[in-house]
């Protein structure tokens, strides 16, 4: 009975058991119970909510290793914790304290600005973000065990999400009615590499849970990108940012739960507080679009 | 024609529905309790227990089910839903369904770190069944009434008590639906049992 960690199937898995659930990011103990409280699947722990991290500027990094142990500390859900791009070491100080997953992400700068990590070297499991079907399937070469749209983090404002989610999701499509011999120049264009291309036309799906990320600010929101085809949601910003991020957080649960249910999501939505205040993409200079980083 | 309905809160919902339809049998998703009255059995799949565990009191899922178990009705608990099922969990958390005599050590075997896959024994199976264990939990005490079914490293991992089944592995995450299939026969035997009281 030889027992064999960090497989493939282990690492997706942990993904898998996510599903239909909502991950919250958390910058400390009291957050982190409260996220639990009310029904996340697990906690992102952070130095700064993307909104702050927009606000403050400067060098993004993984946070403090104190904040993610308080985090594991408080509560029994899985915790994730972010490392910059490319940034091997942050990734295994991470792994080594027993984080649960790690997100190599744009919301953090970048550390390389060519190459990502190789995850597949890593017991700890990865989610990386993607914008459309090439950066998703390079990431799932790279070993990535899940992963999510990048949207526009800490903006409070949809819209990049869901083209990131239709993006995808109408790529898979094209690809599943391809005959064999388009995929070749098909993963050529796109940048993906063939075998997981191959595999995406045989399966007519992701090989890996994708999740929606960067803009989700209410029930309504959450619910959306499960119509467009999402397994779960990231909020970032929009919970603790919120008037009242219990409610708001219970609320974002049950919509992505029962998010064809429009009569529940208005009665969740009623009396919730004022949502984070958003940002309008189009007034971001392109330097602040975190979704432009990883490559 | 029987049905099965997969608890549909959180987790791994889709693969188990894909497991059962592939082994020829009719799949729902349960996301109200009313929908219990139209299956024969009920399986809580993977996922987070505390997430499921908020969104069945909030549905009103507690009693309904417990009435389903009452029937006699096979009902199997995977990882999360093996927390959900256990009489007593170990340490200050209050068990929940309390549909099988059994104590469970949550997150028992670790963290994801010490997620692990492994071939393992089960009783009743001739060839070894890959079994994948994430976040997984353990049973650390046993009813004299449970028929243990599989141990790992001396913990128990699978286990049976008339009508409920748990495993503290995946099946649904592997090509293979021998476990699966216990459970099936578990509910065809029940609808069978049900058919001679009618009579």
């Amino acid at each position: 009975m030889e027992k064999l960690l960090g497989t493939e199937t282990v690492k997706r898995g942990m993904a898998q058991m996510q599903k239909g659930g909502v991950i919250m990011d958390v910058i400390n103990a009291e957050q982190a119970k409260i996220a639990e409280a009310t029904g996340a699947v697990a906690v992102m722990a952070l130095e700064r909510v993307p909104s702050d991290i927009r606000a403050a500027g400067g060098v993004a990094r993984m946070a403090d290793p104190r904040i993610v142990e308080e985090v594991m500390n408080a509560v029994s859900i899985p915790v994730m914790a972010k490392a910059r791009i490319g940034h091997i070491v942050e990734s295994r100080i991470l792994e080594s304290m027993g984080v649960d997953y790690i997100d190599e992400s744009e919301v953090l700068t970048p550390a390389d600005e060519e190459y990502h990590i190789l995850k597949s070297d890593f017991t700890v499991p990865f989610v990386c973000g993607c914008r459309d079907l090439g950066e998703a399937a390079r990431r799932i070469g790279e070993g990535a065990s899940m992963l999510r749209t990048k949207g526009e983090p800490g903006t409070g404002n949809i819209v990049e999400a869901v083209r990131h989610m239709r993006k995808v999701q109408s790529q898979i499509r094209k690809v599943s009615i391809m005959s064999d011999d388009e995929l070749m120049t098909e993963a050529k264009n796109i940048g993906a590499p063939f075998e997981i291309l191959r595999e995406i036309k045989r399966t007519g799906k992701l090989p890996v849970v994708n999740f929606a990320a960067g803009g989700i600010a209410t029930p309504a929101d959450a619910a959306l990108m499960m119509e467009l085809g999402a397994d779960g949601v990231f909020v970032g910003s929009g919970i603790f940012k919120s008037d009242n991020p219990e409610k708001f957080a219970s609320a974002i649960v049950q919509a992505t739960t029962y998010f064809t249910d429009y009569e529940l999501i208005g009665r969740l939505s009623k009396e919730l507080g004022s949502a984070m205040k958003g940002i309008d993409i189009s007034k971001l200079a392109p330097a602040e679009r975190m979704q432009e980083r990883g490559w | 024609m029987i049905t099965i309905g997969v608890l549909g809160l959180q987790g791994a919902v889709e693969e188990h529905v894909n497991q059962i339809d592939s082994a020829g049998v009719q799949a729902i998703i349960v996301k109200k309790p009313s929908q219990l009255n139209e299956i024969d059995g009920l399986i809580i799949p993977g996922g987070e227990s505390t997430t499921m565990r908020k969104l069945m009191d909030r549905y009103g899922f507690m009693e309904p089910i417990k009435t389903f178990f009452e029937q006699k009705k096979p009902i199997f608990g995977t990882c999360a839903g093996m927390v959900l099922a256990a009489n007593k969990l170990s340490g200050d958390e209050k068990a929940y369904l309390e549909l099988m005599d059994i104590s469970v050590k949550r997150n028992g075997f670790g963290r994801q770190r010490d997620s692990f896959e492994a071939d393992l024994s089960i009783k009743g199976m001739e060839e070894t069944f890959k079994a994948v264990f994430i976040r997984a939990p353990y049973a650390d005490g046993v009813g004299v009434d449970v028929e243990i079914l599989a141990e790992y490293d001396n913990k128990v991992v699978a286990a049976k008590q008339e009508h409920v089944l748990v495993s503290a592995f995946h099946p649904e995450l592997t090509g293979d639906d021998r476990f699966m299939k216990i459970f099936i026969d578990m509910v065809k035997a029940s609808l069978k049992e049900a058919d001679l009281k009618i009579c």
